[in-house]
């Protein structure tokens, strides 16, 4: 591995560890260059069932739908992999990446005509510094990590950056970490999509038994 | 005082007190008004930003952050990635905290209670208001003596401004009645604290959590309330370890946690007691730490012998097979971490749930070393050092007992006062209003408090204080308490101003000044400093700089037991932090604290001032008190009349009263007001929709606000935020029974009854949701 290679931080995701306190979404619209808006959503699955929660941050994609589909070729990718948020000369607000990436990531700016999106916090990583939202997120459900740090940090989990949506297959420079015996290989999005949230057979489960406990006259002190 | 007191200030006596006004005009003129990112920071240059390395404001794990500062102006906050603690992690708290300063409604002048002016006040200038207070302040002691005063401060002021505050109480108002908010978050943890160890501190360093076989976190809910501790958390998680949670609801901690054990509320010492009972049962025990380092064990084990897993299952509502799975992998474990917070402490019995939980690590006997470990979450910034240097009713600085012969000396020496001259114990935070409902204490300073949203039974409380012949409130804005001040002095913001805070961990940090105070507002240690000129009681109170205070500090807290006298400033901000106790001096053979202090207590061959090298816990002997803990339900429990739970806590965008946080905008729109959380069981047989607005009512007041039907409550118990104010604030509902050792107030279970409203009450529809 070269010294570049062993540097080189990769940003993770882990929703395993989502606390749902915002913090990534209150420090993404500190930044400069969208100032008030946050290009991450977190995701609040089935509050009536779980305080489940799920941070969405731009993947970027190895083969990005959103440039794909863009008619004006206002989205690029870096040589390091960075997606980059439409480039405002020659971005139409046609709304086409909105609609097409997978992952729900770019959101359409209308009062700028202008698509929107997590560009990595290019500002920083270039530089050196962790996105903001890695650096904040008091879980660490948002990590910006280096191999050795993966490593030492990260023991029980596994990272995956491949995703199945239909027919489509997708891979993401920014990585999902999954269980470390999980036999995943492909997370299929799409699959994945109705299973219930996780917490929720807890609930159900535990907060079930105790009303039966509390209606017992014994269960009153 | 003896563990067998019953509960003060029992229920069914209490009445129900008036709405509160809706402060219509008051509140458009002070607010609270939110300010959003964008407004503030567009008026800010960029070319002359500077990086101040401080804390966070808010909660006690006092994360490091950095400022970004233009001219006087806070624009922007920055990861500090080398603050051991945190490591750049902020929660939005945090990162939105730099919107309060240079916010609209912060208060520039003093101001004085005038039916004519527009919100009630007109301003004064400075010099008159602190003329004005200190006559006012004159004219009482001379009619009904200098106990008719009585203080009211804060556990968010420096260790410096604690200090003073306690010092100038007992010398410059010459009053016993001094006592704090600590009073509603950390006494319970204190007290037991100090009746099982002999000391009142986290045991260990957050680190030691890492490697740690078992985490227990009882009554905390680590993800809203200490959201970086989470982290450290799932770190020990990554490691190997199980996660135990005990909580009447699912947080986002128990969400993904290896047992849950959903505990109904005030029901605590009983689930502790059944899980002693059964590592007795199996002999999950360290005998050796238990027969060389601990006393009482018999007693409390007699104590749980009737503690079947079955009598526990019945009176915890938590399932027997999960009662015997957590002493299981509590009893088993090698290492362990025990956490515990305001869930477990903020009972009319929340010393002896305490007791309980520490009775399970000292039977285990994993304490005092790596990975195995035990802590109370602090709630507020300086929640561990404004309890330990005499702002409380009973205490003198350096832990000391305001009562005890020799530590009165001790401080007397340092003050450079007659012995005498140092009053005795005054009385716990609620027990001062009761006296001003009473009418023995006539006149109130107050500061870095805001009881009337954050005391149980405000209704209580309003009617107390407006009795008041004469209060003064020290603010940065105008809390709902000082809209009933007589006069209101200008503060200070946490930024405006240099210090030292003792963080969750006993770790002592700078926090650092970025801006000045605007206007006429002044440091708190200067305004109280002025009032004791103006009270011709100046002696002591000439202190010119921070610094100062805290050199003396030093001194007052030498031989104590949280002793601080080997700490100094340079040394806090080389090593990032100092570790109390650190003795500047002990005796030969003794181990010295390291460079960073004493991170972990109780390590095996410790020296500390009271045992004297008998052993590591800080009693004569060195050893740890074990402690029978019979079980005792809420004061006020459920009946026909009121048959379901309600308890109370926080939510991760607010903070404590929301005096700050209410004027945020991006953390109002997290979560703009409160909302009652209830299971669709208990929602169904009332006939309560999603969203439907429902009034929940007490012996002693009630509270309308939309109904949040999510099943991550038990059935029997509904929850609801407390940290907004008026005809929001749940405070309306609770009930004020306090533990008789701690005195803390029963907010974790009261008895009330539910029913669907009409619609929206006046102030949703009249008062923005902040309001």
């Amino acid at each position: 591995m070269s010294v570049d290679a062993r540097d080189a931080r990769v940003f993770f995701v882990d929703p395993g560890r989502c606390i749902g306190c915002q913090s990534c979404v209150q420090a993404c619209t500190e930044c400069d260059t969208h100032r008030g808006r946050s290009m991450i959503q977190l995701d609040v699955l089935d509050r009536a069932r779980s305080p489940q929660t799920a941070p969405v941050v731009c993947m970027h994609c190895e083969s990005p739908t959103c440039a794909e589909v863009c008619p004006a070729d206002a989205i690029k990718r870096t040589e390091d992999g960075v997606v980059q948020s439409a480039r405002k000369p020659r971005c139409i607000a046609c709304n086409n990446c909105v609609l097409a990436c997978p992952f729900g990531v770019p959101k359409m700016a209308s009062s700028l005509d202008l698509m929107m999106k997590c560009d990595l916090c290019y500002d920083r990583t270039s530089v050196g510094l962790k996105p903001m939202c890695a650096s904040v997120c008091p879980s660490q459900a948002l990590a910006y990590l280096t191999p050795d740090e993966l490593a030492r940090l990260r023991p029980a989990a596994r990272p995956v950056n491949t995703f199945r949506f239909g027919a489509q297959a997708i891979t993401t420079k920014v990585q999902v970490l999954v269980p470390r015996g999980a036999p995943v290989e492909v997370i299929d999005v799409t699959a994945a999509m109705h299973e219930p949230s996780l917490g929720h057979e807890v609930a159900a489960e535990v907060f079930d038994a105790v009303l039966e406990g509390a209606d017992a006259p014994e269960g009153r002190s | 005082m003896s563990d067998e007191q019953p509960p003060e200030g029992s229920a069914p006596a209490a009445r129900r007190w008036p709405e509160p006004p809706l402060e219509l005009e008051t509140i458009r003129r002070f607010g609270p008004h939110r300010v959003d990112a964008r407004s503030a920071r567009l008026t800010a240059a960029r070319a002359d930003e500077r990086l101040v390395k401080t804390h966070c404001c808010f909660c006690g794990q006092q994360c490091g952050v950095q400022l970004v500062v233009s001219g006087e102006t806070v624009v922007g906050v920055e990861p500090w990635y080398e603050f051991p603690f945190n490591q750049g992690m902020m929660c939005p708290k945090g990162v939105k905290r730099y919107l309060q300063q240079s916010h609209p409604d912060r208060l520039l002048r003093a101001l004085e209670r005038d039916p004519g002016s527009p919100g009630g006040f007109r301003e004064l200038g400075y010099e008159r208001a602190i003329q004005r207070v200190a006559g006012e302040i004159r004219r009482l002691q001379e009619r009904h003596g200098p106990e008719c005063i009585g203080m009211l401060s804060g556990a968010s002021l420096t260790n410096e401004k604690a200090y003073l505050m306690g010092k100038f109480a007992r010398l410059a108002l010459r009053t016993p009645y001094i006592d704090y908010n600590g009073r509603l978050c950390m006494v319970s943890a204190g007290s037991g604290n100090k009746k099982a160890f002999g000391v009142d501190r986290a045991a260990n360093p957050w680190s030691d959590l890492l490697g740690a076989e078992v985490v227990l976190v009882s009554g905390a809910n680590v993800a809203e309330c200490a959201p970086i501790t989470t982290n450290y958390i799932w770190q020990a998680r990554e490691h190997g370890a199980r996660v135990i949670v005990v909580d009447p609801r699912l947080t986002p901690l128990a969400r993904t946690c290896d047992l849950f054990l959903p505990v109904r509320p005030g029901r605590d010492t009983a689930l502790f007691a059944g899980m002693l009972h059964l590592m007795i049962e199996h002999d999950w025990l360290d005998h050796e730490f238990i027969e060389r380092h601990t006393v009482g064990f018999e007693a409390a084990a007699a104590e749980v012998r009737e503690w079947t897993p079955r009598r526990t299952a019945e009176v915890t509502g938590i399932a027997e097979r999960s009662i015997v799975r957590a002493a299981e992998l509590w009893g088993r474990a090698k290492t362990s971490f025990l956490l515990h917070a305001r869930g477990l402490e903020h009972h009319s019995h929340g010393v002896k749930n305490v007791l309980s939980a520490i009775n399970l690590v000292l039977a285990s006997g994993r304490i005092g070393r790596a990975s195995c470990g035990y802590g109370t979450i602090t709630g507020q910034a300086n929640g561990q050092g404004g309890r330990e240097h005499g702002q409380k009713c009973d205490q003198l600085p350096g832990g000391r007992d305001i009562s005890d012969p020799e530590h009165r000396a001790h401080v007397a020496a340092v003050w450079g006062v007659p012995v005498e001259a140092i009053p005795g114990p005054g009385v716990d935070a609620y027990e001062l209003i009761r006296r001003i409902d009473r009418g023995e204490i006539k006149g109130l300073l107050s500061l870095c408090f805001n009881p009337l949203v954050s005391l149980p039974d405000s209704g209580f409380v309003r009617q107390a204080l407006q009795k008041l012949e004469f209060f003064v409130a020290i603010d940065f804005f105008l809390s709902e308490t000082a809209r009933l001040a007589h006069v209101v002095l200008p503060g200070s913001l946490q930024e405006e101003d240099e210090g030292t805070i003792t963080q969750v961990e006993g770790r002592v940090i700078r926090v650092r000044k970025a801006v000045s105070c605007p206007g006429e507002a002044r440091e708190d240690w200067r305004i109280v400093q002025d009032l004791a000129r103006a009270l011709d009681r100046a002696a002591g109170f000439s202190f010119t700089h921070p610094r100062e205070i805290f050199e003396e500090l030093r001194r007052a807290s030498k031989g104590g037991v949280c002793d601080y006298s080997g700490i100094t400033w340079e040394q806090v901000e080389r090593e990032l932090g100092v570790f109390w106790p650190c003795p500047a001096e002990v005796p030969p053979g003794a181990r010295r604290p390291a460079a960073n202090g004493t991170p972990r207590l109780f390590e095996p061959g410790s020296w500390n001032p009271i045992a004297r090298g008998a052993g590591p816990f800080f009693f004569p002997d060195g050893k740890a008190r074990f402690h029978a803990t019979p079980h005792t339900g809420p004061a006020e429990d459920t009946d026909d009349a009121y048959p379901i739970l309600l308890t109370t806590g926080r939510v991760v965008s607010h903070f404590l009263s929301g005096n700050q946080t209410r004027r945020i905008g991006p953390l109002i729109d997290h979560f703009p007001e409160p909302r009652l959380e209830i299971h669709p069981r208990l929602a169904e047989r009332l006939g309560v929709a999603d969203a439907d607005w429902v009034t929940v009512e007490s012996r002693r007041g009630s509270c309308t606000l939309q109904a949040w039907v999510v099943r991550t409550i038990r059935p029997d118990t509904v929850f609801v935020a407390y940290h907004w104010g008026g005809r929001r604030s749940i405070n309306q509902v609770t009930n004020s029974a306090q533990d008789p050792i701690s005195k803390i107030p029963e907010y974790k279970a009261c008895a009330v009854r539910l029913r669907r409203a009409e619609g929206p009450p006046e102030h949703a529809q009249r008062l923005e949701p902040q309001q």
